[in-house]
């Protein structure tokens, strides 16, 4: 919504511009065009969608597709060039954690500073004061100037403040990318536990774990339009299927015959792979954690039988096997002798390995011999996904399992059930 | 909260009507940006607040001796040294006022590109939060006239209103070009200049009796005449003629009023140019 040329040249670079060529305004075309390259560059077109009380919406798109600059049409930060936008409820937007703290200022005059420029009441702040500082766990520095302030603290007082806003309409873009794990943590909880009483809130994230958990719905946003709304799920999906390119409808199959990583005793049978993913989709490159991963082995058996079996091994990033798949230990697999082009699908319900990159080899045994054996035949990315449903997602340990955690039985209180 | 609150974003062309409505709902930051320039202002200076006052005395001191000594300019009045402080007052407080608030979205771009609220606050806190600055001078003043022992004049009840038409003017100053600043970093340059300049067409070293009679209320154009003579007029009761001050706090009023309207104007702008 925001033409780029609105830039206003300095009086003196345009004096510059005049000095170095002075002939150039009787060459007939007017004299800022031409230098200025008038491109109108539309950071937001045509992008309309409702969001109705205490929904918690979630907008996700690639760097550039214009999330924030929606974010700050919203927050009333930048005019619109065109359209309008109708809020309903008081709105308090949180761009960037601690916006207008001063350095030489202590934790205690920021608190106060802060909460005001983000709307809050002297009041209001006073109330929440011991609420905040406790959240943000800076007792003990709270007359010390921020400046002294490590990155981590300032973050968190920056957060704590914003964490106890009030407004019926929270507008949070990619702030819990700063700070380090566990207090981001902490502030995903906060998010919930305000997504929970009936809040509105509009949130950017580039965590899709968190966009899951936290967001009923969701927004794509690529290129400045509107691609996809839904349901935050279908819009994570949405969005990797875009950041991996899937639109081009090929990606997804993987031509094998020209690999040259590969040891083979019976000449190149395996042809090609082919990946989907939940609702047959095709999978590209990415993979959320917990999805399920078909994959279509197309080889070809150049002798008539029934002794081979097809195999694709998970290797991690350390060149750890962490996973076999392979066709005999399929108790259904396909009886009878074959010979010819085959196509066996591996099906995995749920993937459940922790993010990452792994490498895929792909082989095929024909008589309990190696007759064909692709070594890192495509490489599989596994993203964080909202598995547990806690919007915490793990990042170390080779698998994700489900599991659950209760507290003991005792004979007082019954039985609780951790989550 | 109200459920029938409704905002309307929509493209703004042209001029906007002041919304003060807008602003007593956000009036308590405003007293927080005072509250915060305030603090910040003399924070890990060794002399603080005495810089109010050491400013004004120094200029005094050489204009006495160079101007009254040296050149023989003579007051109208009150002894020299007293009449120059009592104009230098409200000078320093203006040019300050206006370096300050002409920076000040500059240099508050965080403020300005990451959050919203009425955005005439940031030159306005700048000017406001100087108010105290010009309350220590004028208690320096108070002690100038106590050791001169010159008498306290009844003119004393005009005060408030130089002090008002001073803001204005100050302010409407600094709304303008802070604005002009957040395209045009050139004002970054003008501005000290212009305030060098100011000073002498200012009746602030010299007294207005000195400029030939039907020049003099060309003087009134300056709001800053008005309020040095009002200033003098009220504190030391000398004599200031009328059309000029009259004339001046009409030039302040318009000047305020000017400065928030063309603001508003170029206001939408900001957040994209900054």
């Amino acid at each position: 919504m925001l033409p780029r040329d609105s830039l206003r040249r300095g009086l003196r670079e345009v004096l510059a511009r005049r000095l170095a060529a002075p002939l150039r305004r009787f060459r007939g075309s007017s004299r800022f065009s031409e230098a200025a390259g008038r491109e109108h560059f539309w950071a937001l077109k045509d992008v309309t969608f409702n969001v109705g009380e205490g929904d918690v919406v979630g907008i996700v798109g690639r760097n550039g597709a214009g999330k924030s600059t929606l974010l700050k049409v919203i927050s009333r930060i930048t005019d619109p060039t065109e359209g309008r936008v109708v809020l309903r409820a008081r709105m308090a937007s949180l761009l960037e954690v601690g916006t207008g703290f001063h350095p030489d200022l202590t934790g205690r005059e920021n608190i106060f500073l802060n909460g005001a420029i983000l709307g809050m009441r002297k009041a209001e702040i006073v109330s929440k004061f011991d609420e905040i500082v406790a959240f943000a766990e800076l007792e003990k520095f709270l007359d010390t100037p921020v400046k002294h302030y490590s990155s981590g603290m300032y973050v968190r007082l920056g957060f704590a403040v914003a964490a106890h806003l009030n407004p019926e309409i929270l507008v949070v873009d990619e702030v819990l990318s700063v700070g380090d794990m566990a207090f981001q943590k902490k502030c995903l909880g906060k998010m919930n536990e305000v997504s929970r009483v009936g809040r509105t809130v509009l949130f950017v994230s580039h965590n899709m774990a968190a966009v899951e958990n936290l967001c009923r719905r969701g927004i794509v946003l690529d290129g400045g339009t509107l691609v996809f709304e839904g349901t935050s799920k279908d819009a994570v999906l949405d969005y990797l299927n875009l950041i991996s390119g899937a639109h081009d409808s090929a990606g997804h199959i993987v031509d094998l015959s020209a690999d040259s990583d590969r040891r083979f005793a019976l000449g190149p049978l395996l042809k090609q792979l082919e990946f989907y993913t939940d609702g047959n989709r095709p999978l590209v490159e990415s993979l959320l954690i917990g999805a399920r991963l078909q994959v279509r082995v197309h080889f070809e058996l150049p002798d008539l039988t029934a002794d081979f079996n097809v195999g694709l091994g998970f290797n991690n990033a350390y060149g750890q096997r962490v996973f076999t798949a392979d066709s005999q230990f399929e108790p259904n697999r396909p009886a009878g002798a074959r010979v010819g082009p085959q196509v066996f699908i591996c099906d995995i319900p749920s993937l459940t390995l922790t993010p990452g990159e792994y490498s895929l080899r792909v082989w095929l045994d024909i008589k309990n011999e190696e007759a064909d054996l692709i070594n890192d035949a495509v490489r599989i990315r596994v993203i964080e996904s909202d598995y547990y449903g806690t919007g915490k997602a793990p990042w170390n340990g080779t698998f994700v399992l489900m599991h659950h955690w209760y507290a003991e039985q005792t004979v007082k209180t019954g039985g609780v059930r951790l989550k | 909260m109200p459920s029938s609150f409704e905002v309307t974003i929509r493209p703004r062309r042209g001029w906007q009507p002041i919304d003060i409505k807008e602003i007593l709902v956000y009036r308590e930051l405003l007293a927080f940006l005072v509250w915060r320039d305030i603090k910040i202002r003399y924070r890990q200076t060794l002399l603080g607040g005495l810089w109010a006052v050491l400013q004004p005395l120094i200029a005094m001191l050489i204009f006495t001796f160079i101007f009254n000594r040296l050149a023989g300019v003579k007051s109208d009045g009150p002894p020299y040294p007293l009449f120059a402080f009592a104009g230098l007052a409200p000078w320093t407080f203006f040019s300050t006022a206006v370096s300050q608030s002409s920076n000040s979205l500059v240099s508050n771009q965080q403020l300005v590109s990451k959050v919203y609220f009425p955005r005439v606050f940031i030159p306005l806190g700048a000017v406001g939060a100087l108010l105290l600055d010009l309350g220590l001078t004028l208690g320096f003043l108070v002690l100038l006239i106590f050791h001169y022992r010159w008498p306290i004049s009844p003119n004393l009840l005009w005060l408030p209103v130089f002090i008002l038409a001073a803001v204005l003017a100050a302010s409407g100053v600094g709304l303008t070009l802070s604005a002009f600043n957040v395209s045009f970093r050139d004002v970054k340059y003008a501005v000290p200049f212009l305030i060098q300049m100011g000073i002498f067409v200012t009746p602030v070293i010299y007294p207005i009796r000195y400029i030939p009679g039907h020049w003099k209320i060309l003087m009134g154009l300056n709001p800053m005449a008005g309020v040095v003579l009002g200033f003098r007029y009220a504190l030391l009761g000398s004599p200031s003629p009328w059309p000029v001050m009259g004339l001046s706090l009409i030039v302040s009023v318009v000047l305020f009023i000017f400065g928030l309207l063309i603001f508003r104007r170029m206001e939408r702008r900001f957040a994209d140019i900054i």
